[in-house]
Parts: structure tokens; sequence; C-alpha cells
């Protein structure tokens, strides 16, 4: 099986999908000629023109909505756009809440909406306040969206080819940390369902639930539970809306103990999502309450000691863990 | 002698080959809105329609000019939220469009959309959209894909004049002229924004120079001039389909009501508001009709016997609907 980085799998993603259907183009700032900001789409304007691959002027909002616009008037097109990262996406997101997420409820279903909003989203690496953010509770409060986060090149591969043939508007929430991660990804096409998680590493003992770069703390904590005889499971829903409840509440019922992962500020986020829908649905399954580790609820510093206190880590998630343990 | 004569009788649209069944049907399309949106204010008075009602009362020369010139079924019109007129203009039943006023399941988005987001994609009718300045990127999106597909296509864009002044206005001409998109900025000067006077809101005088910058084509229109409007738009349509051109018209019009149905009216003086009525778009249509011997006064009665019959009705169709049922609720969220 080759192994890929996680941006050579979205580019495969994206070559695979336009050469299958001619209706699909991305368009975004650098896609084309530079190759991509992160270099994700590398190689594709050479190989699609200009035609299928579009230099944006710096205008989120603007191509944003020129995307939907397409993707709605149901003549074969399925664009993607390509946000440089979802912190300039702000700017677009009056055109994904209120044109995207709306259209086909507002017209009682007369449009479809096949379009695919991707990018990196969360804090990379001393990059201050505007540029280190994780928005991908903002973008699942709205009925409407769909939020797919990878976090392996397998996953980035499957679920953005379905993503890209789904009728509904996709929020694909990428890292810029993540582009480099290596992994297997087979030759023969294969598809991620939207709505479908994963358990990516079994266990016995608690929950740990993580999605996109928060899965590889998740991970990192349940091999140093180990060497204290924990058993961690650790699970990626990978669509947080749809949210694969089943796979969740499953595992909890498994374990009976809960600890949610996230990039994002703990106000009102994903995770406090999850804690409720497992507090509600599995609580004669609880040993204890679901607990939370979260990014500080700052804007991200800049300093780089600041930056880490307000991140997430490993060392907290084997705190929370010890703490719905009671240990 | 005898030319000249018949050249001062010719009809100032003789150039635009016009049918006199098309006329009428112009005629029939701005009577039609006013009477249906003269009744849409009653039946708001009463309590039968909800929200939001903004009358489309004044700008009929407008929408109907436009819509006129378009083809009737691939082409595309996107507006904002003022777009009951503009619906019937495109040929969606009164009925249906009633219906939607009354949050009914027979009206044209099954009462989920309400006035601000009527729909007939059939018809290429795109919406009814609500958030000012909000649109013309879509608009503009459809005019991408049309191209992109190899179609001739057109795609009409109506805004009101306060959407200039949105930043995603300026993204999307920006756009639109640097990709060659074949689509048509109608904006609506209708002189405010909500109770705000454009003088108050816009810095400059000539709105239609805001496409300048981006070396786009653009005009003037007196919107109040069905005939004006039609002509301006066949030349702008031309353009878009054989040359994947853009153009942005500012077509210079009216709202005799007010904003919405909730507008005290207090921005501005009945003086004013008497003085474009004298220009009244169906009255002065009306008079032209008739001195070119294409209808006579008692057609124009029965025109407006049978219309307000219609409009009459639509209410009753609406009145007699039923709500959408609960289990819509959770419809058409996804597809």
């Amino acid at each position: 099986m080759a192994v890929l980085q996680i941006r050579e799998a979205i580019n495969q993603a994206i070559a695979e999908e336009m050469e299958r259907d001619p209706g699909v183009f991305i368009m975004g700032e650098e896609v084309a000629q530079y190759n991509g900001a992160y270099k994700v789409t590398q190689g594709l304007w050479k190989r699609f023109g200009d035609k299928r691959v579009i230099d944006t002027p710096i205008t989120e909002a603007g191509f944003a909505g020129i995307g939907i616009g397409a993707a709605m008037t149901g003549i074969g097109v399925r664009p993607i756009v390509e946000m440089m990262t979802w912190n300039f996406a702000i700017l677009a997101f009056d055109q994904i809440m209120n044109h995207a997420a709306k259209a086909r409820y507002m017209s009682a279903g007369q449009f479809r909406m096949p379009i695919v909003f991707r990018g990196p989203n969360g804090p990379a690496h001393m990059l201050g306040a505007q540029h280190s953010q994780a928005l991908e509770s903002m973008v699942a409060h709205v009925p409407g969206l769909i939020v797919m986060t990878p976090s392996t090149p397998y996953d980035a591969k499957g679920m953005l080819k379905a993503a890209i043939r789904d009728d509904n508007p996709v929020i694909f929430m990428e890292s810029e940390l993540m582009y480099g991660i290596k992994g297997e990804v087979p030759e023969e096409e294969y598809l991620i369902p939207i709505g479908k998680g994963d358990i990516k590493r079994e266990g016995t003992d608690v929950t740990i639930i993580a999605w996109t770069k928060m899965v590889a703390v998740a991970l990192k904590a349940a091999e140093e539970l180990e060497k204290e005889g924990i058993s961690a499971e650790v699970i990626d829903p990978r669509t947080l809306r749809p949210l694969d409840e089943e796979l969740i509440l499953g595992s909890v019922r498994k374990t009976n103990r809960c600890v949610i992962v996230e990039d994002s500020w703990p106000y009102a986020s994903v995770g406090t999502e999850i804690a409720h829908r497992i507090h509600t649905k599995a609580f004669d399954d609880l040993d204890a309450p679901v607990e939370k580790i979260n990014s500080a609820d700052v804007p991200m510093p800049y300093a780089e000691n600041l930056e880490h206190e307000a991140m997430p880590s490993p060392a907290k998630v084997v705190a929370a863990v010890k703490k719905v343990l009671y240990r | 002698m005898k030319e000249d004569k018949k050249k001062a009788h010719a009809p100032r649209w003789a150039d635009l080959n016009l049918s006199n069944e098309k006329l009428i049907r112009m005629y029939k399309d701005m009577l039609m809105i006013r009477r249906f949106e003269e009744r849409s204010a009653q039946e708001y008075g009463k309590g039968k329609i909800g929200g939001f009602c903004h009358l489309y009362i004044g700008q009929e020369a407008t929408g109907v000019g436009a819509i006129a010139a378009l083809r009737e079924h691939d082409d595309f019109i996107y507006t904002a939220y003022r777009d009951h007129g503009l619906a019937l203009a495109r040929g969606m039943s009164a009925k249906g469009c009633m219906a939607e006023l009354f949050g009914k399941v027979t009206g044209v988005s099954k009462g989920i959309g309400g006035s601000m987001h009527f729909y007939d994609v059939e018809k290429g009718f795109m919406g009814g959209w609500g958030i000012v300045g909000g649109h013309p990127p879509l608009a503009a999106g459809t005019a991408f894909a049309t191209k992109y597909q190899g179609r001739d296509s057109v795609t009409i864009c109506f805004m009101g004049e306060a959407s200039t002044n949105q930043g995603v206005f300026h993204e999307t001409l920006n756009m639109a002229q640097l990709w060659k998109l074949p689509v048509i900025f109608i904006c609506e000067n209708n002189g405010y924004g909500m109770g705000t006077a454009i003088s108050r809101a816009m810095a400059g005088e000539h709105l239609f120079e805001k496409a300048a910058g981006y070396e786009m084509a653009r005009g003037a229109v007196n919107g109040m001039d069905v005939i004006e409007m039609y002509r301006e738009m066949t030349i702008a349509i031309e353009r878009a389909r054989k040359e994947n051109l853009p153009t942005f018209l500012e077509a210079r019009t009216y709202r005799f009501r007010g904003h919405s149905m909730s507008d005290p009216g207090q921005y501005r003086t009945k003086e004013e508001i008497e003085e474009y009525k004298k220009r009244d778009p169906i009255e002065t249509f009306a008079k032209e009709l008739i001195a070119a011997g294409i209808v006579t006064e008692a057609d124009i009665e029965a025109f407006d016997e049978a219309i307000k019959n219609e409009v009459e009705e639509a209410v009753q169709f609406a009145d007699a609907s039923p709500q959408p049922p609960l289990e819509m609720l959770h419809e058409n969220v996804y597809a």
C-alpha cells in the first residue's frame, strides 16, 4: 500500500473526482499557479488547466458565493472551494450560513447544493490570535451544513471523495500541522461515508473522543495511560454533523467513562453537545461525569510558552482520564 | 411630408421587434403586480400575512421590462427580498405567490420560504434572498456555471441600491468582469435604503459609476418606463449572451409604498411621492398603448377586471389552502 502525506491524499481525492466528473472544479486563493498555499493542489492546474483549477482574488465571501450559485444552478457543476484557512472563511460565513445552508430548506427542496468548502482549521504554531482558531463548533451549529474533520491520510481521501459526491454543502476541515503526516492509502477506490466514525484504538477502561489534530493527542495520552495499566479507547467521529452517535454511545456503554478532547474553545463547543448526548442517552452507563479538554478560553497568544499552555496536550488528557477514573 | 408624419406616429418601440401581443402581456404583468400587491397589503392588514412584507408597487416597469427581455426557460433570475412582483413577472402563478404569503403548503415555496423567499427552479427563478447584498455572488455563480457548461444562458440579478454599499457587491462585480461572466446586475434605485435616503448613505452621486472601477459596461435607465427597461436589457442581454460580458444597469425607480408594511414613511414628503405617482409606470403605458391604437380604454378596463378577479381567486385559494403538515418541519434540511 502506498504511504502518502495527508496533503497528497487530499490531492489524490480531488484529482480522481475531477477525472471522474467534468463538473468538478476547484477554486480558491493560490490554488492554481502557486500550487496551493499548503501545496494541497500541487500539479492540478498543470493537469486540468485554467477552466477547472481557478485562482481567485482574495475575496472569500465573493468566491464562496460564486461557488454556491454555481452549485445550486443544478446543471451538474460541483465546486470545491478552498479556503486558505478557516480563519479567513469567517468572511464568507454569510454566504455559507445564510445562503448555502438554507437554499434547499427555504425553497422546500427545490435546490441541491453540491459544494465542498475545504481548508485548514485550528491553531498551527505561533501564528497569533487571528490565524489560530478552531471553528468547527461554529459551522456544526448550523442545520443544513455537513462538517467533516479527517485525522489520517486514509480518512482524508475517502471522506473528501464522499463529500465531493454529496449534494449538500460540506465543510471539510483539515489542519496545517497535519498536512505532512503520513499514512497508508490503498490504490483502489474507496469512500468513507458521511456520518461514519472510526475506532482509532480499542480499549476497555475509558473512551477518549477526539478529531483532526486531537486524535494524535488522544493516542499519545492512551500510550501513556497504558504504561499505568489503563486501557483507553480512542473514538474519532470523523464527521461532526451528522454525528455517529451509535459509535460514541456504544463505546461509552462499554467503558462507562469518557473524556472529550478538542482544539476549539470550550464554550458551546461540539464537545459540549457530545457530552450532553452522552449524559442524556447513556446516563445509567456512566461511572463519572464526562470531562472535556479544550483550548484555553482566550484568543490565542503568540508567545510559544503561552500557546503551549493554551492547547490540549497528552498530559492534560491523562489527567482528565484519571479524574473520570477517580485515580 | 407624408413620410415625416408617419415617422412622428411610429411608436418609440418600433425598433424593438415587440409584437402587440407582447406589449399587452407586459402591460398586464405590470397591472397584475399592482393589483396583487394592493391585495397583499389588505390581507397583511387583516393579519392573513405575517412577518415582513415588502411591496413592489411603483417599481413594476423595472421588473417587467427586464424579465420580458429574457428567454422564458433557460435564463435565470435572482433578486433580494422585494420579490413578489418579479416572481409574477416571470410567470409564477398569483395563487402560488399569494399562498406563500399566507404561509400555506400550496405556496411557491410550500409556505416554508415566506414573502422574502419565493423560488421556482423550473422557471429559473432562483429567489428571493433576505440579506442585503448577499445574493449577487450567487447570480454570478449561476452565470459561472452556465458558461462552464458551455450554455448561452444569461443570469440577471436585481438588487436594491443600498446593497451596492456592501463589500460583497464589489467583490462580485470584480470577479464578474475579471472572469467575463454572462450576468446583468440590475440595481433598482428607489432612492431609499429602508428609511435612509441614498444621499445620506452613499458617497458620490452617480450610482452606476460604481461599476466604473471594474471597467464594466454600465449605465442608468428610467426604471419607471417599461419600454426603456426592455430596450436597455436587450442590449445588455446581447452582450452577455454573445460576448460573455456583464453589465451594471441602474434602474431609477420609486416605491409608492413604504419599505415594508411596518414603515410609517416619515423620511420622505407626500409631495415627493405625489410627484412620482404622476409618472406611474402603468398609467403612462396604458395611455401610450391606447394612443398607438393597440388597445382601447375598454380593453384596459377589461384587463383590470380580469386581473382583479384572478387576484381575488388567488386570495380565496390561499385562504382555503392548508398549512404545511407538521412533518415538513424536518424535511429538506438535507438532500
